[in-house]
C-alpha cells in the first residue's frame, strides 16, 4: 500500500498533465481533421465517375493528394512540415505545435474513412431519390450520410484510436501527452511502474471509445 | 400520356459502343398499362430509366403529359419527376428509417407541409396494406411488405404516372401475385397510369393492356395482351408464351404423328372459348380430334385458349372441317415438326 501511495504521489501529477495533453491533442486534432476530412471524404465520393459531380481532374487530384500524404510516415511528416507548421501557428514545438501534422495525418485518412463508408450506400437508394425529383444536395445529407451513419462512427473510432497513437511520437516536438512519458521515463530510465500505469491507461482509453463508438454504431444499425 | 419517340441509348465503354436502346417507340395513353417484356440484356431496363431521365437517352424524345423531358431544365426537369412515381426490383428504402420515415422523408423533401405529409403516409399505408407496418424498419420486413413500401413512397408523391423496374422479379410466385393485384387496384382506383418492364410473362398476363417485346435493344413485336398471346410472331415472343402455357410438342412427335393425320394448333379467342366447337366438328364432318395439349390463359382483358390436335379424317373432310372452325373464329396454325 505505501507503494502504491509513494507512487501515486510522485507520479499523478505528472501523468495527469500527460492525460490532460493527450486529450487535448487528441480532441482539436480530431475536431479538424473531421473538420478537413469529412467534406473531402464526401468530394471523392461525388466526383468519382458515375456519380453526381463526376469530375475525373478532381476525383484524381484528391487522390493523389490523399495517398501522397497517406505514404509519408507520421514521425517524418511531423518534421518534414515544420515551417508550415511555423506559418500556420506560429510555433513548431509543444502542444500547439503538433497539431498541424497531426490533422495533416488525420484528415486524408478520416476522409478515407467516410469515402469507403458512403460508397457502401447503395446507389440504388440514391437513384430512387433523384427519380423522385429530390436535389442533389438533399440527397447528400438525408440519404447518404444518413445511411451511411454506422459506418462512418466506426470509420471516426478507428481514425480517434490512430490518433492516439499518432500523438504517442508527439513527445518528439515537446508536446507530452502519455505516449511522450511512457517513452520518456519507462523506456530511457526505465521506471517500468511508469511505463504501466501509462500503457494501462491508453488501454483504457481505447476501450472506452472503441466500445462507446460500436454502441453508438450498433445503434444506429437498423438491419 | 407517355409517348417514347425513337429512342436510342448508346453506352461508350472500353471494348467500344454499346446499343443498348435501338429506335424505340412507344405510347402510353392515360390509365392503360402498358409491359415491356425481354431477357436480360435485352435493353428493357435502360429503356424505363429513360422515361424519367435516370439514363439520357443518346437520340429521341421523352415527351411525358406533352412536355419533352429532354428540354427541361434541371429544375424543370426536378418538378417532372414528382409526378413520376418509380418502384424497383431492390426496392430502395432507406435501410435506417421506419416504414413513417421512408414514406415521410422524401415528402418532406419536396416541400410537402408537415401535417398533410402525416396524412398522406397514413392514407397510402392504407392502401398498400400495411398500416400496422408504420414503426417497423425495413429488415423487419418481409420482401413483398417492403415493395408495398416502396409503393406507398412512390404513390405518396400522388404521380400521374408509375414506372415499374422488375418490380416483382425478386419476389415469390404468390407474392408477385399480391402485388400485381395491388398495382392493377392503383390503377384502377387512382388512375395511375403503369409503364412496367419484365422477364416474366404472367405479369404481362395479369395486368397488361400492351406488350412490347423487347430483343437486343429493339423492339421486335408489339400488341395488344390478347393479339400478342394468340398470335405471337417472333420466335422469341414464342418462347415467353412457352414459359406460361405448354404449346410446344417435340419435333419427332409432329414427325410421327404427320405420318396418320394433320397436326394443328388451334387457337380460341373470346367468344369462340365458350363453344364446343371441336365435338361439333367432329359430329358434323367425318373427322377425329385427338387433344394432345391444350390451355386457356386469362388475360386482363380476355381470354385466350389453345388446343394442339392431331386431326385424323378423308382429306376433303379435313379441310371442311378447318374452314368451319375459321368461320367460327378459331386460329388454325399447322404445326411442322
Amino acid at each position: 500500500m505505501d507503494r502504491f501511495q509513494q507512487f501515486t504521489d510522485q507520479w499523478l501529477p505528472i501523468i495527469g498533465k500527460a492525460v490532460v495533453e493527450t486529450f487535448q491533442m487528441v480532441g482539436v486534432s480530431l475536431l479538424f481533421s473531421i473538420l478537413i476530412g469529412v467534406p473531402l471524404g464526401i468530394l471523392v465520393v461525388l466526383t468519382r465517375p458515375g456519380q453526381s459531380l463526376h469530375n475525373k481532374w478532381v476525383y484524381g487530384g484528391l487522390n493523389l493528394i490523399i495517398n501522397i500524404i497517406r505514404s509519408v510516415p507520421f514521425i517524418i511528416l511531423l518534421f518534414f512540415i515544420l515551417p508550415f507548421t511555423k506559418f500556420i501557428v506560429g510555433t513548431t514545438i509543444g502542444v500547439q505545435g503538433v497539431i498541424v501534422p497531426l490533422v495533416i495525418y488525420t484528415a486524408p485518412y478520416i476522409s478515407r474513412l467516410i469515402e469507403t463508408a458512403l460508397l457502401e450506400v447503395d446507389n440504388g437508394v440514391l437513384e430512387a431519390y433523384k427519380a423522385m425529383g429530390i436535389k442533389t444536395r438533399q440527397i447528400i445529407w438525408n440519404v447518404m450520410l444518413r445511411e451511411a451513419r454506422p459506418s462512418l462512427i466506426l470509420g471516426l473510432t478507428i481514425a480517434t484510436v490512430g490518433l492516439i497513437g499518432a500523438t504517442a511520437m508527439a513527445g518528439l516536438v515537446g508536446a507530452g501527452g502519455l505516449g511522450d512519458l511512457a517513452y520518456r521515463f519507462g523506456h530511457l530510465r526505465y521506471e517500468v511502474d511508469v511505463m504501466y500505469a501509462t500503457v494501462l491507461i491508453l488501454i483504457i482509453l481505447v476501450q472506452t471509445i472503441q466500445t462507446i463508438g460500436n454502441r453508438l454504431a450498433a445503434r444506429l444499425k437498423k438491419d | 400520356m407517355i409517348v417514347l419517340e425513337n429512342i436510342s441509348k448508346t453506352f461508350s465503354g472500353k471494348k467500344g459502343d454499346i446499343e443498348a436502346v435501338r429506335n424505340a417507340n412507344i405510347e402510353v395513353k392515360t390509365g392503360e398499362i402498358h409491359g415491356v417484356i425481354g431477357y436480360s440484356g435485352a435493353g428493357k431496363s435502360t429503356l424505363i430509366r429513360c422515361v424519367n431521365l435516370l439514363e439520357n437517352p443518346t437520340s429521341g424524345r421523352v415527351i411525358i403529359g406533352g412536355e419533352d423531358l429532354t428540354s427541361l431544365s434541371e429544375q424543370n426537369l426536378r418538378e417532372k419527376r414528382k409526378k413520376i412515381g418509380m418502384i424497383f426490383q431492390g426496392f430502395n428504402l432507406l435501410k435506417t428509417a421506419t416504414v413513417y420515415d421512408n414514406i415521410a422523408i422524401p415528402l418532406r423533401l419536396i416541400g410537402i407541409q408537415k401535417k398533410e405529409v402525416g396524412d398522406r403516409v397514413k392514407k397510402y399505408l392504407e392502401i398498400v396494406g400495411l398500416a400496422d407496418k408504420v414503426n417497423a424498419y425495413p429488415s423487419q420486413l418481409s420482401g413483398g411488405q417492403k415493395q408495398r413500401v416502396a409503393i406507398a413512397r412512390a404513390l405518396a408523391q400522388e404521380p400521374e404516372l408509375l414506372l415499374s423496374d422488375e418490380a416483382t422479379s425478386a419476389l415469390d410466385p404468390e407474392t408477385t401475385d399480391s402485388i400485381l393485384e395491388l398495382l392493377l387496384k392503383i390503377n384502377k382506383e387512382l388512375g395511375i397510369t403503369i409503364l412496367l418492364i419484365t422477364h416474366e410473362m404472367n405479369v404481362i398476363q395479369k395486368i397488361c393492356d400492351y406488350v412490347y417485346v423487347m430483343e437486343q435493344g429493339s423492339i421486335i413485336e408489339q400488341g395488344t395482351a390478347i393479339e400478342l398471346f394468340s398470335n405471337p410472331q417472333y420466335p422469341t415472343t414464342k418462347k415467353f408464351l412457352n414459359t406460361i402455357a405448354q404449346r410446344k410438342l417435340s419435333s419427332s412427335l409432329i414427325q410421327q404423328l404427320k405420318l396418320s393425320g394433320n397436326v394443328l394448333r388451334l387457337t380460341f379467342l373470346g367468344e369462340s372459348t365458350g363453344q364446343p366447337l371441336l365435338a361439333l366438328v367432329s359430329q358434323k364432318f367425318n373427322v377425329k380430334p385427338n387433344i394432345l395439349t391444350a390451355n386457356i390463359i386469362e388475360l386482363k382483358n380476355g381470354i385466350v385458349g389453345n388446343i394442339s390436335i392431331h386431326l385424323l379424317g378423308e382429306k376433303q373432310d379435313i379441310a371442311a372441317a378447318l374452314s368451319y372452325l375459321e368461320e367460327h373464329g378459331v386460329n388454325v396454325e399447322e404445326l411442322e415438326g
